[in-house]
């Protein structure tokens, strides 16, 4: 897959569809383009993180390691991002990201990330509203949690 | 050394001196002929009465033309024989001045090397330096014209004046009257040149101190910002040396000013008085001229007396200046260094030390009275806090310090007067910050087994006069003679009888230092002259194989490295790499401007492919231009990921806008280059850019071959090809092993190819050849490019590897990691478990593994015993535990 569909491909996800295809072409260029084999580690729960990746092929497993053993909590498939808390906020990695099968990923380093969010308010805001409906489903389960 | 320099040129030139003087002396009968045959030729021949010819001279008879030629013959004889003096004289007195500077500055930097080490406290490298190298320089003129040139000149100044008197006293006398007068003045005013000539040396001196310390404490500079600070206090130190300077300018020119007039005072006389006695009569026109031509004479001299005698003062205190900073108290005798022991037997009995004390320059003792006696083979710690004296007393036992009082022995061996034959190869010591020297790992790491030259360089005939040559030069100017191209390795002390056994031993104490593992590394990167070492490259070619039906055998593997094969594309590779197929020797080919080679354009061209690398090229340069448009030039993302620099990029926008993808031909052929330039650079694997297509791939196969079938005769150096069968001498071992790019996009690819490589490796014994080039690694000016965790580690390797008797560590591993600290403390505690190992530790709770325990404190040991007697409540010991 070439530069140009990769672009593409960015662009279908919401994160990035509002962003001017040239700056796309720059964090295409400027990440670096991973095969992971079904089963390895992206990244390690309690790591440093200092990238998030975007899945172009496959998918993959979130799991997050409990007292009672390794709880999977949740699968990111193609044109999805992962691993974008840990780069936001400065927190070790909160989840174990595990190729379910063979995947493809760009790897977007901390730095480029920023420096995107920075220029362009509108990834800005696709960030936040991600985050809230994050919030509020959590919210959401815990309210029900707590009721039942 | 001797006080003055004329008893130090008395002692080692005595004979050159006299022959010097002699010379001069043998030369002044014919310098008197030379100035009394003028008068002769003018007198005699050209005025002289036409009666009085024809004469007989020697049986032959001479008219007056004859006589003339025949007087003007004998002039010039006499002139080339005062040359051929002053020739001869002047080549032997640089001859005698040169030897003595060398032996001068052999002596000093001899003695630099026997300084008792607190005299380095207060002498810093940036005085040293500068009094070894320039200030004894004019030592060497002066000391070999100290007497020939009085002699010589004295003389040729007494034979013109003997002749001016002769000719007419009144005359002479005129001409000379005011020389009494330079000779009271000159002196006087000389002094006061000198004092500021010794002022000057101590400035200059303190500057060039200053310059090394503000060189060695640059990064202090920075951090605290103090650069102007810095730069005022040497802008204040330069403005003394300035106006000093301009003093001595000033002083030397009035010097000069009167010695000039005074001279200039001759001619006056001779016109007026000389030309006065003409014209009365009582002077011959002859005898005028000749006296004339006498004083001209008598000018140059006079003036190279004077200066000469400037030259000497100013030598005097040189010399006196620089002798005086060389005699530190208790500098021990040479013989201390050259003193070879028939045989030196290992050192074995009790350590004791007597009353052992070592007071620093202010008076307090830093080692008060220590008694001990430590029986040997023993492993002894030794703890307090710092200062407590504990560093100074492995630095008295080793006998790298000498004791104030008391003294050190080893089975009843005293130290005191020991050769350090015996010290520096018995014991060794490493300290906090072991030094480390420029050049490569290995030479620092068997640097402590070359005390003698061992075997003997083998010379071929040529080389053997030039050898000789250099020997007897040295000897006479007291120089050793030893012979640094020899192979001065003590083997046997590493005890090893073979050059494979030293590297085993040396790989062995590596291990234990824990630096084994970089060293592999380094010689993973490190290359192999095959025409040198072809029993190497042979073996890294087996492994080349053995790897590749690794990766045959093993699919995950086989998938993380792309082989190279000539039939075949890389995609992992550049555009660059793919065409040539082979790695660049010397700078016919520079693979960043491939698209200006002619060769590579002639290929291209050959194969059809100019206008599409145009093309890809132009569409590159479109895709820089428009990812990197907008971020600043400086930015890291440029320095990380663009093949375009910042500038380039600029340029090449501007290229862009004047024409069209389509007539991008059209470009002159300078404008093109490079454009043209930038698809070599493309790896298709990692830059996705999705140009170079199967099409151009298949393409650049077809120029692969060309270029090499076509490559020119003289070019055919600059490439060397890659080969399945041949080891690439440019390229290092790991690249060869490999023979292919590990792929891009498979994070884990470097790890489990660096553990497949290390795993053949092992498989074919070749680990101890990596690591004898890993032993070449350059370690850089003191050992920069070393970490200073390695360096340290280097040294202790050092201080194992020569097998002490003794070995001294003072807080050796308090800098490094704890997992190495635990690692060096173990081996050694292992490796010395029957000889004798003294380590003063930064930790007491350390202590527990060694067989005895000394505490001190303010110099004295207070406490000692097993690490469990002195481990109770209430003792010194369980304090500095608990402490830490």
């Amino acid at each position: 897959m070439s530069l140009n569909e990769e672009v593409d491909l960015l662009r279908r996800i919401p994160l990035f569809s509002n962003i001017e295809p040239s700056k796309l072409k720059l964090l295409a260029f400027t990440s670096e383009r991973l095969k992971f084999r079904e089963g390895t580690e992206l990244c390690h729960q309690g790591d440093i993180g200092d990238s998030a990746y975007i899945i172009i092929k496959g998918s993959v497993g979130i799991v997050v390691s409990t007292p009672n053993g390794d709880v999977k909590v949740a699968e990111v498939y193609e044109n999805d991002i992962v691993g974008e808390i840990a780069i936001l906020c400065d927190v070790p990695r909160t989840a174990t990201v595990i190729a379910d099968q063979d995947v493809e990923v760009l790897k977007i380093s901390k730095e480029l990330f920023f420096r995107m969010v920075g220029e362009f308010p509108q990834m800005a805001v696709e960030i936040m509203r991600e985050l809230a409906t994050r919030l509020e489903r959590t919210t959401s389960q815990l309210t029900r949690a707590l009721n039942s | 050394m001797e006080k003055t320099v004329y008893k130090y040129l008395i002692r080692y030139s005595l004979p050159q001196q006299i022959w010097l003087t002699a010379l001069a002396a043998s030369s002044f009968p014919f310098l008197y002929a030379f100035y009394e045959l003028p008068k002769r030729i003018i007198n005699g021949a050209i005025q002289g009465d036409p009666e009085g010819f024809p004469v007989d001279l020697f049986g032959v008879r001479f008219d007056q033309t004859g006589y003339l030629f025949l007087l003007c013959t004998a002039f010039l004889i006499l002139v080339l024989i005062n040359q051929a003096f002053k020739y001869y004289i002047n080549v032997y007195q640089g001859l005698t001045g040169e030897r003595m500077l060398r032996r001068l500055r052999y002596q000093l930097f001899s003695r630099v090397l026997r300084f008792p080490q607190p005299t380095f406290k207060n002498m810093s490298q940036g005085e040293i330096i500068p009094m070894i190298t320039s200030e004894v320089e004019p030592l060497g003129g002066f000391i070999g014209e100290a007497f020939a040139l009085p002699a010589f000149q004295g003389g040729t100044l007494i034979v013109i004046l003997a002749f001016l008197f002769y000719q007419n006293w009144i005359m002479a006398a005129a001409a000379v009257a005011l020389y009494p007068i330079q000779l009271y003045l000159i002196p006087r005013l000389q002094m006061r040149v000198n004092a500021l000539g010794k002022e000057r040396v101590r400035l200059v001196r303190r500057l060039s101190d200053r310059i090394g310390e503000a060189v060695q404490g640059v990064p202090e500079v920075h951090i605290h910002d103090t650069s102007q600070f810095v730069l005022a206090d040497f802008s204040d130190r330069l403005g003394s040396i300035f106006q000093v300077r301009y003093r001595i300018y000033r002083q030397k020119f009035v010097i000069k000013f009167i010695n000039n007039f005074i001279q200039q005072l001759g001619p006056f006389f001779f016109y007026s008085l000389g030309g006065y006695l003409v014209i009365a009569g009582s002077l011959e026109m002859g005898t005028l001229v000749a006296a004339i031509a006498a004083h001209k004479d008598l000018g140059a001299p006079w003036k190279d007396l004077l200066a000469f005698y400037q030259r000497r003062e100013d030598a005097k205190i040189k010399y006196e200046q620089v002798i005086s900073q060389f005699e530190p108290v208790g500098m021990p005798d040479e013989s201390m260094q050259t003193e070879e022991p028939e045989s030196i037997d290992p050192l074995t009995g009790d350590l004791t030390a007597a009353n052992l004390t070592l007071t620093d320059e202010v008076g307090d003792n830093v080692v008060d009275g220590v008694s001990l006696e430590i029986p040997m083979p023993s492993r002894i710690a030794i703890v307090g806090e710092s200062g407590s004296g504990a560093t100074e007393l492995v630095q008295l036992l080793s006998r790298l310090l000498y004791p104030t009082r008391g003294g050190v022995s080893v089975g009843g061996l005293e130290f005191a007067g020991v050769p350090e034959a015996i010290t520096g190869r018995r014991l060794a010591y490493v300290g906090q910050q072991g030094y480390v020297f420029a050049g490569s790992l290995g030479f620092n790491l068997f640097y402590g087994l070359k005390h003698r030259p061992m075997r003997e360089f083998e010379y071929d005939d040529d080389a053997k006069s030039q050898r000789s040559w250099h020997e007897n030069e040295a000897k006479a100017a007291g120089n050793t003679t030893l012979d640094i191209k020899a192979d001065w390795v003590d083997m046997e002390s590493a005890g090893a009888d073979t050059p494979e056994a030293l590297q085993a031993q040396g790989l062995r104490v590596l291990e234990m230092v824990g630096l084994d593992d970089e060293v592999y590394r380094w010689g993973l990167r490190g290359t192999v002259d095959p025409t040198a070492r072809g029993d190497m490259t042979e073996a890294i070619l087996r492994a080349r194989s053995a790897f590749r039906e690794r990766l045959a055998d093993d699919e995950g593997m086989a998938d993380l490295i792309e082989v190279f094969d000539r039939s075949a594309y890389n995609a992992n590779a550049t555009v660059g790499e793919n065409l040539l197929f082979g790695n660049v020797v010397g700078d016919a080919f520079d693979m960043d401007r491939l698209g200006e080679n002619p060769y590579v354009l002639e290929v291209l061209e050959k194969v059809g492919l100019t206008e599409r690398i145009l093309q890809i090229g132009y569409d590159t340069a479109a895709t820089m231009v428009e990812i990197f448009a907008d971020v600043p030039p400086d930015h890291e993302l440029f320095q990380q990921y663009s093949f375009v620099s910042a500038e380039e990029l600029g340029e090449l926008q501007h290229r862009l806008t004047r024409i069209d993808r389509e007539r991008v031909a059209d470009l002159s052929a300078e404008e093109r280059s490079h454009i043209m330039s930038l698809p070599f650079k493309l790896v298709p694997a990692r830059h996705r850019l999705g140009m170079i297509d199967d099409d151009i791939q298949a393409k650049l196969l077809d120029a692969r071959e060309v270029f090499a079938r076509d490559l020119p005769e003289d070019a055919s150096d600059s490439v060397e090809f890659l080969d399945l069968d041949t080891y690439a001498s440019t390229a290092n071992i790991q690249d060869n092993i490999i023979f292919g790019r590990v792929v891009y996009g498979r994070p884990e690819a470097t790890d489990r190819v660096s553990a497949l490589i290390t795993e053949v490796v092992s498989e074919l014994g070749l680990r101890d050849t990596v690591v004898e080039v890993g032993l070449r690694y350059d370690v850089g000016v003191s050992g920069s490019r070393l970490s200073s965790g390695q360096r340290q580690k280097l040294a202790i390797a050092r201080g194992i590897l020569k097998r002490p008797d003794i070995l001294f560590l003072a807080e050796a591993t308090a800098a490094l990691d704890t997992a190495s600290q635990g690692l060096i403390m173990s081996n050694l505690l292992e490796e010395f478990a029957d000889r004798g190992l003294v380590w003063v530790l930064h930790k007491a709770d350390l202590a527990r593994e060694f067989d005895h325990v000394l505490v001190m404190r303010s110099g004295k040991i207070v406490e000692e015993g097993t690490f469990e007697e002195l481990n109770r409540g209430g003792s010194y010991f369980r304090q500095l535990i608990d402490g830490a």
